[in-house]
């Protein structure tokens, strides 16, 4: 490593009562480099990164800013002196607009105390444009799509002057495309001299993007090293701390027999005419770029939105007004917004695990014996691991959570199981188990449907694909014509031929 | 974090959330019994929970309610209102069926049914038509209010003084228990009290209050009726009012344009005090009795002592209401 950093980590450990979560990490940001941490979901990386931007104090060590012991109480303070971060979830004002969510606190003034709106809409435009975004500065964060927010957290991060910007998987949300973008700017942002940390579940981005790589595991540095050191192979052993040959697990043929069978599946303005077949014991992909109409589909298909659709289960028709129609007829979906819509994050293990299939445990009252045994069963299948079962679902990991999710979906005994961005924010060893166990679904019998944007889970997992192109299906593949460049074809249109549905 | 079982239940602590209410609760009788040598009287205590029992019966419903992510309002009014409605039909019938029960009975259940229809026409429309709660029980509150003026043309709607005296014993009288009475009040009260918690703590519809109110979305992805059991929170709410105004109105025989005021606040209070958390998510029913009898105590006070005068009891419920909050965000912060 060369230069000398800009922020450092000296010795740093951090505890959480008798949990120590970080042990003697040393670490340094040096201008003009990515540094890349990477690391299994509770590794430790949020900590090392909040003790970075003065979110939380370091129990030992110090940071150092500029060689100097700095001691940052707040992340304004860390803010101030040229550290700024960008968080997974947004910290956006969704009612304001672009432009004044950029300048929020900083707004430029003319005259006595009016604002120079003038100015600063052509500056946060300016900034914007260079980022690729095309969205108006006046339009409304809420009515922006979840990329175009992620360009406006780092437009402000920019804005601001950073001289270390610390990103935490700040790819999670978008999409190939966007993220090219992303990465021609941190290359721009590399050139002037900042000092990037940058954190993502993709080793093939860290690769690509990153100049040192630091690999923790239970709070330790297991390895530390420029980038070229690594392959990705590499970095997935030292980060799960044993091998990972076979990711996806083999495929089988699955049976002939239908059942699930949808026409024109439409959900007003975002889906049009959806037609395709589920067979038993198959894992169907559905595929397409962000913003297709794969979430919308799937839960129009659930009674979570307004949709209409013939649908046959087994074949027998069936109306779906609502969810609980939907898990009626044999279906469960797990969503692709674990915390929003999936979990209630301030409860406790349990009762998350058992409010989709309450009615299997209630005689008149709620046997809560039967569910601390659901909950029992529940770890042993999924392998769920926490402190203890009455700590809030926040506190857990995101790999254990989307356990949990699973788990509670699959209470419900669903014979078709519809999985949203399976893996979506999980690290590689839980990324795993998870394949597994979808693969084991469909083994037993059980149909699998998996909405995914990475493009080696699609590959992975499925026995056949369904591609969607703006709300329309745009294909299919069959098992042997599954790759990487037929499916981005279909998905982006280049083959210039749209099934009539 | 790497054991694969994870313990049942980590060590019980004293959780100040759960005994605060019953502290204060304490403090509030040891106070009272140095201050005046009657507050724990038989006749005191009777006199005390008879007539938080409105108020308590009322806030069993309201727990379910703020539990669920909503707030209502419109109780006070409503419970005017329905009152008011009910002299009526008791007077309208008084001729043809004598001064007997049944004249009661018709009277009850004409309140018993304005209150189901008038949770049902708010829970219209917060879950159908979509307006926030808060709104709608705040335009409700002004309509029972100016009906129940108007019914009784400003003044007073009151019932035969034969009739009144016939109907007193369902507010003074009751089963008799050692040195006190328990009166039909306090009776029902405890009954609903009872049937209130075991609801929330151990029914599947309590278990959705409470998803609702943590989160809908993830109520309404795990297949929970989200607008049903909201819609219901309103109508039990409703159905209690019905059922605490036929407590109250044989208690004066009257209802007027002042019957009820500031009962709403008094019920959130309560609800607030027991650890209900008022964002929704969390409520507990045993904790909205004890936040129930607690401002009932410090009414009593203010009447027995002479530090503070009765006049000022709203001023005072008003500022325990916000101290509530105050410490419920506390908490929320900690943790």
């Amino acid at each position: 490593m060369s230069g000398t950093p800009v922020l450092e980590l000296v010795h740093v450990s951090r505890s959480f009562g008798p949990v120590e979560v970080l042990h003697d990490l040393n670490f340094a940001l040096v201008p003009g480099r990515v540094h890349a941490l990477i690391g299994e979901n509770g590794a430790g990386k949020s900590t090392a990164m909040k003790i970075l931007c003065g979110y939380l104090e370091p129990t030992e060590g110090e940071v150092r800013l500029d060689g100097a012991p700095a001691h940052f109480r707040t992340a304004q303070e860390a803010e101030a002196r040229g550290i700024a971060m960008i968080h997974q979830e947004f910290n956006l004002a969704e009612q304001l607009s672009v432009e004044e969510n950029m300048f929020l606190g900083r707004e430029k003034r003319k005259g006595w105390r009016l604002l120079n709106k003038a100015e600063m809409q052509a500056e946060a435009g300016a900034l914007l444009r260079q980022l690729g975004m095309v969205a108006d500065v006046r339009t409304r964060i809420s009515d922006l799509s979840v990329s175009d927010k992620q360009m406006v957290e780092i437009g402000k991060a920019l804005l601001r002057k950073v001289r270390v910007l610390v990103m935490d998987e700040p790819t999670a949300v978008l999409t190939n495309r966007e993220a090219s973008v992303l990465f021609d700017q941190i290359a721009r942002l590399k050139a002037e001299g900042v000092a990037i940390l940058y954190t993502s579940h993709k080793l093939d981005e860290i690769a690509r993007i990153a100049d040192d790589v630091t690999v923790l595991r239970d709070g330790n540095v297991v390895v530390h090293g420029v980038v070229g050191e690594f392959d990705e192979d590499r970095m997935a052993r030292d980060m799960v701390g044993r091998d990972l040959k076979n990711l996806f697990p083999e495929t089988h043929d699955p049976g002939t027999a239908k059942v699930l069978e949808i026409r024109n599946l439409s959900v007003p303005g975002r889906v049009f005419d959806l037609s395709f077949d589920l067979k038993k014991g198959e894992v169907l992909g559905l595929a397409g770029l962000v913003g297709a109409g794969r979430t919308e589909a799937m839960e129009g298909l659930m009674g979570l939105r307004p949709a209409t659709a013939d649908v046959q289960v087994n074949g027998k028709a069936v109306v779906i007004r609502d969810m609980a129609d939907a898990v009626a007829a044999g279906l469960g979906y797990l969503t692709e917004d674990r915390k929003g819509r999936g979990l209630i994050l301030g409860q406790s293990l349990t009762p998350n695990l058992t409010l989709l299939a309450l009615k299997k445990f209630v005689r008149r009252l709620i046997d809560k014996k039967a569910e601390e045994k659901a909950m029992d069963e529940a770890i042993q299948t999924f392998d769920i691991r926490a402190p203890s079962r009455q700590v809030a679902v926040k506190n857990l990991s995101g790999g254990n959570q989307q356990k949990l999710l699973l788990a509670k979906t699959m209470l419900g005994e669903p014979e078709i199981v519809i999985i949203d961005e399976p893996t979506r924010g999980i690290d590689i060893g839980t990324k795993q188990q998870i394949y597994q166990f979808i693969r084991k679904l469909a083994d037993e019998g059980k149909s699998v449907i998996v909405v995914s944007s990475e493009m080696a889970e699609i590959i992975g997992l499925s026995d056949r694909v369904v591609v969607m192109r703006h709300g329309r299906k745009a294909g299919e593949l069959a098992r042997n014509e599954i790759t990487e460049d037929a499916v981005v074809r279909l998905a982006m249109g280049l083959d210039g031929q749209e099934y009539a549905a | 974090m790497s054991d694969t079982t994870i313990p049942a239940s980590s060590a019980p602590r004293i959780n100040l959330q759960v005994i605060g209410p019953l502290v204060a609760l304490a403090v509030l009788v040891v106070a009272g019994a140095l201050m005046n040598g009657n507050f724990l009287s038989a006749g005191n205590i009777t006199n005390v929970l008879s007539r938080s029992a409105f108020i308590g019966i009322i806030a069993v419903g309201m727990t379910f309610v703020i539990t669920s992510g909503g707030l209502d309002l419109s109780v006070g009014s409503m419970a005017a209102f329905i009152a008011g409605c009910m002299i009526l039909v008791i007077n309208y019938f008084a001729d043809s069926l004598g001064q007997s029960w049944s004249l009661f009975g018709i009277g009850a259940l004409a309140a018993l049914v304005l209150g189901v229809v008038a949770g049902f026409v708010n829970g219209i429309l917060i879950t159908k038509v979509g307006i926030e709660a808060f709104i709608v029980t705040l335009g409700t509150m002004g309509i029972y209010r100016s009906l129940v003026t108007w019914i009784a043309n400003g003044g007073t709607l009151s019932m035969d003084f034969e009739l009144r005296t016939l109907f007193r014993p369902v507010y003074f009288e009751g089963i008799p228990l050692g040195f006190m009475t328990l009166t039909w009040p306090i009776l029902l009260f405890a009954v609903i009290a009872i049937v209130g918690e075991i609801v929330m703590r151990h029914t599947a519809y309590g278990r959705h209050c409470a998803a609702i109110g943590s989160n809908e979305q993830v109520a309404r992805y795990s297949a929970v009726k989200v607008d049903r059991v909201r819609m219901m929170t309103y109508v039990i709410l409703g159905l209690l009012v019905g059922l605490a105004t036929i407590l109250y109105v044989p208690r004066l025989g009257s209802a007027s344009p002042s019957t009820g005021v500031l009962w709403e606040l008094e019920a959130i209070a309560a609800v607030i005090i027991g650890g209900t958390m008022l964002k929704g998510g969390f409520g507990r029913v045993w904790g909205t009795v004890t936040g129930v009898v607690i401002l009932s105590l410090i009414d009593n006070l203010l009447n027995l002592t002479e530090f503070v005068s009765p006049y000022l009891n709203g001023a005072i419920q008003g500022v325990i209401i916000i101290l509530a909050v105050v410490l419920q965000r506390q908490k929320k912060a900690e943790r």
